[in-house]
Order: structure tokens, then C-alpha cells, then sequence
């Protein structure tokens, strides 16, 4: 299973904090979860496929949509931050 | 060493804390940013309406990152202390947010590390800002020219 969090805005969009997947299959990438994710969750997802307005981070790190998954990592889609 | 807190922070003790772990240091350069009033065009006919930011960050992520950006900064400058608060929640407008504090053998590595950490920090570390306007309340879009002022370190020498 994977967690999935959402933060600011974008946690707002989609009215939920925090979900949980089972991972289809090992050694998929973070794009091949995302349209995963939509499948499972709906059309309200396709915004988390869009790179320039929402980011990912697994296990608390930037990555990449290439960014290849294990399984138990703990990844988070959230928009550019606006900190300092 | 950072800390991420709803509280509001002293200044003098962050400044008098960097001396006494850098008692060889040459200067400090400390760096406090403010929550400004906004003047957007909408805002105007609302009048005298409470303004506040709300600061939403992603609990655990925000300490790694920041950690981060400090290791960064050392790796870089000459950097003998270095203090860097954020907070989080509910902030009234002219309140403080972040400090950055550093201290080094010499100004140069001190302003130029305190500024690279502000830019990281704008840019990298998972702080979301919510403007509330009287009754509304929006989000605030990133700007390129953060993106822009952070993206500047990976060119310089």
C-alpha cells in the first residue's frame, strides 16, 4: 500500500487530505501511479498529471514523474511552494 | 539548526545564540521577513478588513528540507552558525515569518550564504501561504521570479 497526501491547494480542490492505494505493481513510475490514481479516484485526479502546477514528492524528496516505486514509500502531490 | 513553529520568534536571542556558537565570527547577517499587507486590486474595496496569512506546511518534509538547504549553504560559504525559524498557521499582517541568521569569518560568505538559504527556502522547502481578506480567503500563486532568484545560485561561481 502507498499513502498519498495532499497539501494547500490542492488538498482543497480534491477534499481529501490523505489516501491510500495498493500499488498495481512494483517498479511502475510515479506517471503510471498517477493514471492509477485517476482510474481509481476519478477525473478530479488528471490535475495531479500536470507537472507545471503540482509537485511530488516521495518519502519527503522531489522527484521526478520518471521516479520509479517500491512500494511502501510515502508520496505527496502539492502545489509550488509560496514559504519565506 | 532549524526550527518550524506557530510561535513568534526574539530576534536578539537568534543573534545572541549565532555569537556564542561563533565566537570567532567575523559578521552576522540575519534576515527577518514580515507578513506584508496586500494591495491587490480586489482588496481595495474592502476597506479596513482584518488581513491575515494562514501558513500551511507539510509536517516532517519541511524539516528535511531545510535541513537541506542549511547543508547546502555550508558546503558553499564559510558558514560558522546558522539559524533558520519559520512559521506556521495563523499570522496577522506586519507579524514576523522566517528568520535567517548566519554567521561567517567574513560579510561576503555571511550575506551571500543568509540569501542563498532565503531563496532555497521560497522555492524548495513545502510552506503554503493563504491570504484572508475579510471574509475571502485565496491561495497565493508562486512567482517566477522566486523560481528565477533561486534558479541564479545554480549558475553562480
Amino acid at each position: 500500500m502507498l499513502t498519498l497526501h495532499y497539501f494547500a491547494s490542492l488538498r482543497e480542490t480534491l477534499g481529501v487530505d490523505q489516501e491510500t492505494v495498493a500499488l498495481p505493481a512494483a517498479g511502475i513510475s510515479v506517471a503510471e501511479l498517477i493514471k492509477h490514481v485517476v482510474v481509481l479516484h476519478g477525473a478530479s485526479r488528471e490535475v495531479l498529471q500536470d507537472a507545471s502546477r503540482v509537485l511530488v514528492a516521495v518519502d519527503q524528496t522531489i522527484v521526478e514523474r520518471d521516479h520509479v516505486l517500491q512500494g511502501g514509500e510515502e508520496i505527496a502531490f502539492f502545489p509550488p511552494m509560496t514559504g519565506g | 539548526m532549524i526550527q518550524v513553529q506557530n510561535e513568534d520568534f526574539d530576534i536578539a536571542a537568534l543573534y545572541q545564540a549565532l555569537r556564542l556558537e561563533a565566537p570567532n565570527a567575523g559578521g552576522i547577517a540575519s534576515f527577518t521577513g514580515l507578513v506584508r499587507e496586500f494591495y491587490e486590486p480586489q482588496d481595495e474595496k474592502q476597506g479596513d478588513a482584518v488581513r491575515s496569512l494562514y501558513l500551511e506546511h507539510y509536517p516532517g518534509m519541511t524539516e528535511k528540507a531545510l535541513a537541506d538547504i542549511e547543508a547546502q549553504a555550508r558546503g558553499r560559504w564559510d558558514v560558522l552558525a546558522c539559524r533558520v525559524v519559520h512559521r506556521v498557521g495563523e499570522l496577522g499582517a506586519g507579524e514576523q515569518i522566517v528568520y535567517v541568521g548566519v554567521a561567517s569569518t567574513h560579510r561576503g560568505d555571511a550575506f551571500a550564504a543568509a540569501e542563498f538559504i532565503m531563496d532555497y527556502l521560497k522555492t524548495r522547502a513545502p510552506f503554503w501561504k493563504k491570504q484572508r481578506c475579510g471574509e475571502q480567503s485565496e491561495w497565493i500563486e508562486s512567482r517566477a521570479s522566486d523560481e528565477q532568484a533561486r534558479a541564479r545560485w545554480e549558475k553562480a561561481p
